[in-house]
């Protein structure tokens, strides 16, 4: 499924790419894009190989030889500089000194490419017979390079235009993807990016497409792993691109509302539209057919799903969509927990304790489980809830005893909470596959990625619909997964095994 | 000295010319037989309170006299309650108030009824206690052993038994006991590896660990062979140690002498040598049923160059074990193979042949070893002085005469189920040490070696001759003028003993068991000759004495006051003589099978009467007959019953404890039934 889901991504990426050139927003930020891409370029060159069925068959190997030495080599040094400017590139304002890093990489990126013509043209007089696919394929790489870079100088100029960038400001969505600018795909953009037209170059190709695709599938890994460490909700993790999706803001009188679903005949209300379905089964016959009973978001095939975003109503909030650092929340039930915690009473108290307060009602059940039991105390007042801890602390510090509790039967120690270890779980995969990414430095690696981030719904559109419960992929054309199944079908052998599995649990643990 | 007031002139008491430092030695010279101090303390008013003075050990009775009894002797510091089997929060209460500070040490370990509020009385009064044994405790909870944190200076404790206590316990009291030097956790099953790590960790001093059967694992481990003064550790049946986790050990306890690791299945030759690497003090090795016994494991053990004993009962022996073991630089006193599987003579052999130190051997169940063996023991282990050959049947009776020529200092024999004949007898009698010799069906044997025995020597202490048919009054008539400090003896199931013989051991004052079970021809006449005679008498079997008839058991309540067991099982005895035993008042334990003459009346009237009864053994067919608040009171005193129902019952006992222990049982079940 994953290797679909990768294939799909780009033949989905590259198929829009050619009719909708003109909505793509204006790019303030190319940097980002362009340092990335700046050492993705070794594992870029194989997609678009195989989208061009320039050489599907056994030459890979081969392939690996030219493009595997120069380009990674001269990417380590400029992965790891890479971070600062990236934060830099989201400020809003123009930077000079952005801009002048800018240019000092794209001067480096044409350094490399000349280091890459001259192996080339080194290897070329070594080995006299060659095989005309090999020079298709190294002509391939070259092109890819330099359209890449044509299209960073394009955005590096377009970041000055000041216009857009204040229409970029005043929409609150910094991140607008110049991946959607640079390779002229459009990735539906919501209404409230309402179209500030870029004069967009026309040229760029499908591969610069590619390269871009790829270079912000890097971003996306690395934002994860910044991410991780400061994140506060377990509804988290996912890193869009901004303008990617679709920004829905509900007010709070319609998150705290306890229907969401309302019957248009007698006006009762529900929680879940599945109940309503069923509700409305006895207002009578039109209501029973199977159509009537279907999810409603399965009708609504062939176009691309709108990926849709939350943000929260209050203002200040890093889940608001005016704040700086905005992270959209991913479905509604994500925006009602996380309004009810961080902005609404918590009113619910632990019966047992008398202390711990809750606003989400399913947070005090979680704490009542254990509210009171594995209470491991020392006689200085403090409580471990493993024994073992309480052990190593009473063994660390003299005179302190463990506190016999007044003789009950303890419970066991066992059973944390389903959410905790679901989020738990997930973190773990992510930091797995943010390990595997920053250390990847293969084909196979690329590919990874790309099956197996957690959240890539920028690209993987039909996963994101399938975790937020909008639709599911099934509204993708089919015909494209065969053949790209087949030809993905020996890069994902090695390595993608572990993510695949991931993904599956990952996806399990949300639906 | 205290002055006694003559009440007449003429009165005058010899004993004022006495210094008290005087009677404070004589008194210390009082210590066998507790009847003696009493009888001294009721010389008049000035010996009774210099007695009291005197007395550091108590072991009283009865609880309900502990008040006065604590009341007269002030200076006490050690307490014994094992007698009592009714300890409650207020017994304790009293102690603790009247003993203060002077209380040493104090033993609960028969007790009941008692609980942590007690404990920690004693705890906080008795600031000076040292020693607190709690074995069997098994209704103590982890708030008891708060309790027992308290004691701030306790130094040894006994916690075996006390299933109840977890980590939680364990840890207050190894972080309240810093001093503890000797704890036993033997069988403690709520304990694990936190407790026993936080023990090992908290109290540095710990001289002796028993861990036995506790589910612990490697993990308390490194930090208990980190204890710089651990001597003693028992990890006995720790399942959950095994090879992979002791080899992780570098170095073992330098300071440990003993080791005992019986019963430990998931450690092998590799693990045990990684543990005692380094133990270089390492005197006493105890590897009871586990450890094969092979090349590779003496292999492993050969750089223990202070071993001094080894046990490896049980045990599966290998020849080439037994002699890799022999080639040990080391010269072992002790060895024990009780029970080993594959034990030949040539093994055995080459064995003793290099350890000519030799104390100390256990063959016992060694049933392939031959004449060659004994010759071989005798030839180089010449200063053998215990030597166990528990039913070696195929020794021939002519190898017991070399045990006699050769070893001379033969302290204990166990010859029970041997071929030994009276010319082996005569040859052993040249033993003038020998204090301990157990002829049990050793059906060779008559009066004319016996009477060698009785002769050669004076100092034999026990005497065991079970099922030895050839023995009749002339026997043991020699044993009992030659032999005055006997103080045990089987007769049982030598059914041509009478009462001469009875009254031949009543000139045996120190006598304190008797058994002898199954002589129809022993009478109350008897009975009473030993009652008269043999005052310390604390274990009496006369069960299947059928001529035994409540004449007996009259002069017996009244001279024997130390009896506190008694068996009297198909006896003639009734509810009267059952009645008058009530007067001793240490009785303890009855068993009162198939008596025939028992009404369900009497025997309440006497068990009421007996105070101090702690264990029962009856017929099932009473628990029916007699009221149940009956028993709910008598258990509340601290009795248990035993309810023996039918002959199967024993006889399927006997049958697993055979499988158990092998024939060393065989005494308590042979001739049972019926």
């Amino acid at each position: 499924m994953d290797e679909r889901l990768c294939a799909d991504t780009w033949t989905e990426s590259s198929s829009p790419a050619n009719e909708l050139p003109k909505k793509v927003p204006p790019d303030h930020q190319p940097f980002t894009n362009f340092n990335l891409q700046q050492y993705q370029q070794k594992w870029e060159e194989d997609p678009s190989i195989q989208d061009y069925a320039m050489s599907i068959e056994p030459q890979f190997p081969e392939f690996n030889l030219p493009c595997e030495t120069p380009s990674s080599v001269a990417c380590n040094p400029s992965n790891q500089t890479k971070n600062e400017p990236l934060d830099a590139s989201r400020i809003q304002d123009w930077d000079p000194r952005a801009m002048l890093n800018n240019l000092s990489f794209l001067e480096q990126k044409i350094h490399q490419l000349q280091d890459l013509v001259h192996l080339i043209v080194g290897r070329r007089t070594q080995v006299a017979a060659r095989s005309d696919e090999l020079v298709a394929q190294q002509q391939q790489l070259i092109t890819a390079d330099l359209t890449s870079i044509i299209v960073q100088l394009i955005s590096t100029a377009g970041s000055l235009l000041p216009s857009l960038t204040q229409t970029l400001s005043s929409n609150g969505t910094p991140f607008i993807s110049q991946l959607g600018q640079l390779s002229g795909v459009v990735f539906p953009s919501g209404p409230n990016l309402n179209g500030s037209v870029f004069p967009q170059n026309s040229k760029v190709s499908d591969q610069s497409n590619h390269v871009d695709l790829t270079g912000n599938c890097k971003t996306e890994q690395n934002c994860i792993e910044d991410e991780l460490k400061d994140e506060d909700d377990a509804d988290e993790g996912e890193h869009l691109s901004p303008g990617s999706y679709e920004i829905l803001q509900l007010e709070k009188e319609e998150i705290l509302a306890p229907h969401t679903h309302f019957c248009i005949i007698c006006g009762k209300g529900f929680k879940r539209d599945a109940n309503l379905r069923m509700h409305m089964r006895g207002h009578g016959d039109e209501y029973k057919t199977p159509a009537a009973l279907a999810k409603p978001n399965k009708e609504t095939n062939s176009e691309p799903m709108l990926i849709k975003r939350y943000s929260c109503p209050f203002a200040g909030c890093k889940r608001n969509k005016d704040h700086k650092k905005f992270q959209p929340l991913k479905t509604i039930l994500c925006v009602k927990n996380h309004y009810k915690r961080t902005h609404c009473d918590k009113s619910y108290t632990c019966s047992r304790c008398n202390t711990k307060k809750f606003s989400v009602i399913a947070d005090l059940k979680t704490h009542e489980k254990h509210c009171g039991r594995d209470k491991w105390l020392c006689s200085c007042g403090t409580t471990f809830s493993r024994k073992d801890k309480l052990f190593g602390h009473i063994a660390l510090f003299q005179g302190h005893t463990p506190a016999i509790p007044l003789e009950e039967a303890k419970g066991s120690a066992a059973g944390s909470s389903d959410r905790g270890e679901n989020s738990e779980e997930t973190n773990k995969v992510e930091l797995n596959l943010g390990t595997n990414f920053s250390c990847g430095s293969g084909d196979q690696n690329g590919n990874d990625a790309k099956g197996g981030v957690d959240d890539p719904p920028s690209f993987f559109s039909p996963l994101t619909f399938d975790t937020c419960n909008l639709g599911g992929f099934h509204e993708f054309p089919r015909p494209l997964f065969d053949d790209s199944e087949t030809s993905f079908s020996f890069l994902m052998s090695g390595s993608c095994s572990y993510p695949r599995k991931t993904r599956e649990e990952s996806c399990s643990d949300k639906t | 000295m205290k002055k006694q007031k003559p009440t007449n002139e003429f009165v005058f008491n010899h004993f004022d010319l006495l210094s008290e430092e005087l009677i404070l030695s004589i008194l210390d010279c009082l210590d066998g037989n507790p009847l003696d101090k009493k009888s001294f303390s009721l010389v008049c008013k000035s010996f009774y309170s210099i007695e009291s003075q005197h007395r550091k050990t108590l072991k009283p009775l009865r609880s309900e006299h502990l008040p006065k009894i604590l009341n007269r002797y002030p200076f006490v510091t050690h307490l014994d309650l094992s007698l009592c089997p009714r300890i409650t929060d207020s017994s304790l209460t009293i102690t603790s108030v009247s003993c203060n500070k002077m209380l040493r040490s104090i033993d609960l370990s028969r007790s009941k009824f008692f609980t942590h509020v007690g404990l920690l009385n004693l705890a906080t009064n008795c600031s000076n206690l040292v020693e607190i044994d709690l074995s069997n405790a098994t209704d103590l909870r982890d708030s008891a052993a708060a309790a027992i944190a308290e004691a701030k200076n306790l130094e040894k404790l006994w916690l075996a038994r006390c299933k109840l206590i977890t980590d939680m316990g364990i840890g207050c009291i190894a972080v309240g006991c810093r001093k503890l030097r000797l704890i036993s956790l033997k069988w403690c099953l709520g304990v694990g590896d936190l407790g026993v790590n936080l023990v090992a960790v908290k109290c540095k001093e710990i001289r002796s660990l028993d861990v036995s059967y506790l589910p612990i694992t490697n993990k308390c481990l490194p930090s208990i062979l980190k204890l710089q003064y651990l001597e003693d550790l028992v990890l006995e049946g720790c399942f959950g140690i095994d090879d992979d986790s002791l080899a992780v050990l570098k170095q073992g306890c330098k300071s440990l002498e003993s080791l005992d690791m019986s019963s430990c299945q998931n450690v092998s030759h590799v693990g045990l040598s990684s543990l005692t690497s380094g133990a270089a003090s390492l005197r006493q090795l105890i590897l009871a049923y586990g450890f094969p016994v092979t090349p590779a494991l003496a292999d492993s053990l050969q750089k223990l160059s202070t071993l001094q004993s080894i046990k490896l009962d049980g045990c599966p022996v290998t020849c080439s074990g037994l002699k890799a073991i022999g080639n040990w630089c080391v010269s072992l006193r002790e060895i024990s193979l009780s029970k080993c599987m594959g034990v030949t003579d040539e093994g055995l052999s080459s064995l003793v042949t290099k350890h000519k130190n030799l104390r100390k051997l256990d063959i016992t169940c060694c049933r392939k070893i031959t004449h060659v063996s004994i010759a071989s023991i005798t030839n180089s282990c010449t200063s053998l002085t215990s030597l166990k050959m528990e039913s070696c049947t195929l020794v021939p009776k002519e190898a017991f005469i070399f045990i006699g020529q050769r070893c001379h200092l033969l302290e204990e024999l166990d010859f029970t189920d041997n071929e030994i004949d009276d010319e082996g007898l005569k040859s052993i009698s040249r033993c003038s040490k020998l204090s301990s010799l157990k002829l049990g069906i050793c059906l060779n044997i008559t009066d004319e070696g016996l009477t060698h025995i009785g002769m050669g020597c004076p100092n034999l202490i026990e005497l065991d001759l079970y099922r030895s048919a050839g023995i009749t009054d002339s026997g043991i008539l020699t044993i009992a003028r030659g032999c005055a400090d006997l103080e045990m003896i089987n007769i049982s199931y030598c059914k041509d003993i009478t009462d001469s013989s009875f009254i031949s051991l009543s000139k045996c004052w120190r006598l304190n068991t008797l058994e002898s079970r199954g002589c129809p021809l022993i009478t109350s006449l008897g009975l009473a000759a030993v009652a008269v005679g043999c005052k310390q008498l604390t274990k009496l079997d006369v069960k299947k004495c059928y001529n035994v008839n409540d004449a007996g058991m009259i002069p017996l309540a009244h001279f024997s006051q130390n009896l506190r067991q008694i068996n009297l099982s198909l006896s003639s005895v009734t509810e009267l003589g059952l009645l008058s035993l009530a007067s001793i008042s240490c009785l303890q334990s009855m068993t009162i099978l198939h008596l025939k003459w028992l009404t369900p009346s009497g025997l309440a009237a006497a068990l009421l009467a007996c105070g101090g009864l702690t264990k029962v053994k009856l017929q099932a067919s009473f628990k029916s007959l007699l009221p149940k608040p009956l028993f709910e009171h008598l258990e509340a005193r601290g009795c248990v019953f035993q309810w023996r129902e039918k002959l199967f019952q024993v006889c399927l006992a006997f049958i697993c404890d055979i499988r158990k222990t092998g024939n060393e049982v065989r005494d308590k079940y042979f001739g049972e039934s019926v």
